[in-house]
């Protein structure tokens, strides 16, 4: 019997319920499922779905692989690209990435599921404990990552291979990054950013450091002091203001917030939650928050966006997600401000149509009042260079060149935090990564006598 | 609508579908459900001589190949004829065919190669009112290990003389069954006819190993460790049954022998490809253990349902009708110029055909125009030689697109010919300059 009180209470739907709720999004591929699966994929030359994917992952091979039998060899396929296959293969927005390059679509509108099977993959690696990789000799160099992500894991693994000593300091008290605090429940389910993160380091030679923040314990300059390279994979650590009047109102926090609340607790049904509950924004926080509150049991949930559908962040896939699990998605309204009842607590939120005039989003002067107990702000996370104001910035954000190094001398950075980062999983792995080897070289090439010195 | 009703050697059946001496057809139970489902006759499964009948291993007896989606390929059997009593078996087949008189019933046998053998077992067979017999010349294992079955089919004399055995001591039709486990399907077809064989049957199932057990090291099906050679059928051996029929239809001395296609034959179409190439009916065996008895359905509606559309209205319309067109590859038109072209509106743009042309054969598909992935035909460069059609996963996508005559081949630089020009001709033919000279 769940609780239909006003507030943000706890329990609005029975505890199994909840529980229930939050279990896995897709099912795992059975082995059988696999099968058949994988046979839908045509094996394309040069193909598209591995130009599409960020860390350019060979999908005909992997998908081959398994077809075969060879589960194990598919996920060192994926695992030579993308360390962080596993977590990739639950959240990447595969409808715009690879499946949405598949060859099956023009001919069927249906792509080859690649997603499921890189889970099947790497599941089966890593229920097995199999590690692919032995680390090189040992090189003597040691590199501070800064941020245990996935820009700052990907660029770690990839560093321990090459036989460098590796150092992670990360501000949070787990490891993973957004992997851990960020991604839906529903995506992650069995703690499998924890596991994947003692998956990735168990090739030795990293050393995470939790509590340790740059800018507060930490400072730069020691970092390149005391170490060969310093790469900074540190996302974005704040978040946009709503700029509406009362948003200090109790009832109004931060999606990510909720969210990482949700994610930390082991029983989802102690989390409390509106009866009446509007999101801000319309990216994939905006959508992630709205469906999670809405399993909880809020009874209405409204998400809104200030643009049209079509400029929503959020990929149709999750919007029609957010919109069958229960979830109104309103368009064309932003936050004016915070109406409070009595005691101070959220009452509602007052919103102002926009238009768009001229090619500028502006309001129309029309007004509406949502009720709401609860207010998430989704409108987007910002970087905080907090310690790191001797970097070019660029629209907020580190500029990095396309090995990921930044304006100063052995500093690299990647993922969301520097300036054409994509906020995605799989770009902040495929920027570690990137940076990682563009580090080694640097390295080796200080390393290396010249030639002449040895003639 | 077309009338499908199938007259082979005499033998009626409402339709020319036929299951063939197999499992199917081992017991009245079966047969009668084969009946019920449409089947127009039986081959029962082969009988063997009076006494403690043969028997069958008591572990796997098939193999199977797949392609996508775990669709069943090709089968391989270890089993042997009926491993029931020959009495129950006569009776259960007097009793089919009582309940059964408008389909055929075709008594398979295979009996020691001794003129006395086959002389006992005729006149049982033939009380039976059974409408004719199929001499199994060929399992390929087991039977053939104790001179019987494929070691009988391999040696054209012993064809021939048993045929003679089976036409003098019975009046029923007999049609021989052949093993393709030999080098020319023509021999033991034209042995049979010099017995005076009704008709031959044909193919057989084909010595093989289906594939290996990797973790035992082990043939499949593997028995207690080890695993024999089997026959091999099911839709792969389609292509070597066709030709085979093929072969004998048009050679002279077996040309107009009545035959019964077997080999795969899973859908209306394989039927008919058969009967356009020769033969009189089919006989259908892995296509039922698939799929059981129904697919009959779906076979007796397509083939009447095709002939309806081209206007074909009984089975001898089309018996044979591709015959003529099968011919040596000397004299194949080699002025006859085709290219491929790709319909850009249906390619999927996987790349297939250009990776394989490209890596395998002529270099002759583009992937990439103007910086654009794209899929073209560069026919300065292409030999026609169909590769890319068949590697195309999209239906009609690609076709081959015949040059008219008086064109220019960009690849040769030459004008297509109009004129018939085949290689005995041919100025590179070391023969055919012996010949001008
Ligand atoms: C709610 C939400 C849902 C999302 N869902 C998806 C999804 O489904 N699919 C998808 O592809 N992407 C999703 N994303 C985006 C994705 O999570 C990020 O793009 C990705 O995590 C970026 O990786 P990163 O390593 O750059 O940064 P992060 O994952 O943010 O990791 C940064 C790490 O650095 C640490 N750090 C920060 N500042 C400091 C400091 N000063 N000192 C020390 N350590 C510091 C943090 O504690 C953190 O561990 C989502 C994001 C959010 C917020
Ligand atoms: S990492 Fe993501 S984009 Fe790349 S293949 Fe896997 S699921 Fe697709």
């Amino acid at each position: 019997m769940g609780t239909s009180d006003t507030g943000i209470v706890a329990g609005r739907l029975p505890p199994a319920e909840i529980e229930a709720n939050f279990t896995d999004l897709h099912a795992p591929l059975t082995r059988h499922e696999a099968l058949v699966a994988s046979d839908r994929c045509y094996f394309c030359y040069d193909a598209p779905c591995m130009t599409a994917c960020p860390t350019a992952i060979d999908i005909p091979l992997f998908i081959r692989q398994i077809s075969t039998g060879n589960a194990m060899g598919a996920a060192k396929t994926i695992f030579d690209q993308n360390i962080l296959g596993g977590m990739c293969a639950r959240v990447c927005p595969t409808e715009t990435l690879c499946e949405q390059a598949c060859v099956r679509n023009t001919a069927e509108e249906r792509p080859v599921e690649i997603g499921r099977l890189q889970r099947f993959a790497t599941d089966t690696a890593m229920q097995a404990n199999r590690q692919f990789y032995r680390r090189a000799a040992p090189t003597g160099k040691s590199i501070a990552v800064v941020g245990a992500g996935p820009a700052g894991l990907a660029c770690a693994h990839r560093l321990a291979m090459k036989g460098h000593e590796v150092i992670v300091y990360d501000a949070r008290e787990k490891a993973g990054g957004l992997n851990e605090y960020g991604i839906a429940t529903y995506k992650a389910v069995d703690d499998f950013a924890a596991r994947e993160v003692d998956y990735v380091t168990a090739i030795g030679g990293i050393d995470i450091r939790n509590r340790q923040m740059l800018g507060r314990d930490i400072k730069l300059a020691d970092l390149t002091a005391r170490h060969d390279a310093v790469f900074l994979g540190v996302g974005l650590a704040g978040v946009n203001a709503l700029s509406a009047e009362g948003e200090a109102a109790e009832g109004v926090e931060d999606a990510v917030d909720f969210i990482a609340r949700l994610r930390q607790s082991p029983t989802k049904a102690d989390i409390a939650v509106g009866r009446r509950v509007v999101v801000i924004g319309g990216g994939m926080t905006a959508v992630d928050a709205a469906v999670q509150a809405k399993l909880l049991g809020a009874e209405e949930v409204t998400i809104c966006y200030r643009r049209g559908k079509e400029n929503m962040n959020a990929s149709e896939f999750e919007q029609d997600l957010a919109a069958a699990k229960g979830v109104t998605i309103r368009h064309w309204l932003q936050p004016l401000s915070i109406v409070t009842g009595e005691s101070g607590t959220v009452a509602g939120i007052e919103m102002a149509y926009t238009q768009i005039v001229d090619g500028r989003l502006t309001t129309t002067g029309e007004t509406t009042v949502i009720a709401a107990d609860q207010v998430l702000k989704a409108i987007g996370q910002t970087f905080e260079p907090v310690g790191l104001d001797v970097l070019t910035l660029e629209r907020g954000r580190i500029v990095a060149d396309a090995e990921g190094r930044t304006s100063l001398e052995g500093v690299w950075a990647g993922g969301d935090c520097v300036a054409d980062g994509e906020d995605l999983t799989v770009s902040a792995v495929a920027q570690g990564r990137d940076a990682a080897e563009s580090i080694h070289r640097t390295l080796m090439a200080t390393a290396a006598p010249a030639i002449d010195a040895v003639a | 609508m077309a009338d499908i009703r199938n007259n082979f050697v005499g033998i009626k059946s409402p339709n020319p579908f036929w299951l063939a001496s197999a499992p199917p057809t081992d017991k009245a139970y079966n047969v009668e459900r084969a009946f019920k489902a449409g089947w127009g006759g039986v081959v029962w499964k082969t009988l063997g001589e009076e006494g403690p009948p043969v028997v069958n291993v008591n572990g796997p007896r098939y193999g199977a190949i797949w392609g996508a989606d775990r669709r069943l390929l090709g089968l391989n059997n270890i089993e042997l004829i009926t491993d029931r009593d020959l009495q129950t078996n006569l009776r259960e087949m007097k009793q089919v065919k009582m309940n059964w008189p408008d389909r055929a019933l075709i008594a398979s046998i295979m009996v020691p190669c001794v003129e006395e053998s086959w002389k006992a077992i005729l006149p049982l067979v033939e009380e039976t009112g059974a409408d004719g017999i199929e001499l199994n010349f060929g399992c390929p294992h087991g039977m053939s290990e104790r001179g019987m079955g494929s070691a009988v089919g391999q040696v054209p004399e012993y064809i021939e003389m048993v045929v003679r055995w089976c036409k003098q001591y019975t009046r029923m039709p007999v049609i021989t069954k052949l093993t393709p486990n030999i080098t020319d399907i023509r021999q033991p077809a034209r042995a049979a006819k010099r017995g005076g064989t009704d008709a031959v049957s044909l193919i057989n199932t084909i010595n093989s190993i289906v594939s290996v057990d990797l973790d035992n090291f082990a043939p499949n099906p593997t028995v207690g460790g080890k695993g024999s050679h089997g026959g091999y059928c099911g839709p792969a051996v389609k292509p070597i049954a066709l030709n085979m029929v093929a072969e004998i239809a048009r050679d002279a001395e077996t040309a107009g022998l009545p035959i019964s296609g077997i080999g795969g034959v899973t859908t209306w179409r394989d039927a008919a490809e058969f009967l356009v190439l020769g033969a009189g009916n089919v006989q259908v065996c892995t296509a039922a253990m698939t799929y059981g008895f129904k697919i009959v359905e779906e076979m007796i509606t397509g083939l009447s349902d095709w002939m309806d559309e081209k206007g074909h209205r009984t089975l001898d319309d089309i018996t044979g009708r591709a015959v003529p067109n099968v011919t040596d590859w000397q004299y194949l038109n080699l002025n006859y110029i085709a290219k491929a072209r790709i319909d850009q509106d249906l390619c999927i743009q996987c790349g297939r055909c250009h990776i394989a042309c490209e890596d395998t054969s002529h270099q002759a598909i583009t992937s990439m125009v103007d910086g654009v992935r794209h899929f073209q035909v560069m026919e300065d460069e292409c030999v026609g030689c169909n590769l890319c059609v068949n590697v195309c996963p999209v239906d009609n996508c690609i076709s081959m697109v015949a040059l008219e005559p008086g064109t220019l081949d960009e690849r040769t630089g030459k004008i297509v010919d109009p004129t018939y020009a085949n290689w005995t001709t041919h100025p590179n033919n070391p023969m055919a300059r012996q010949a001008a000279e």
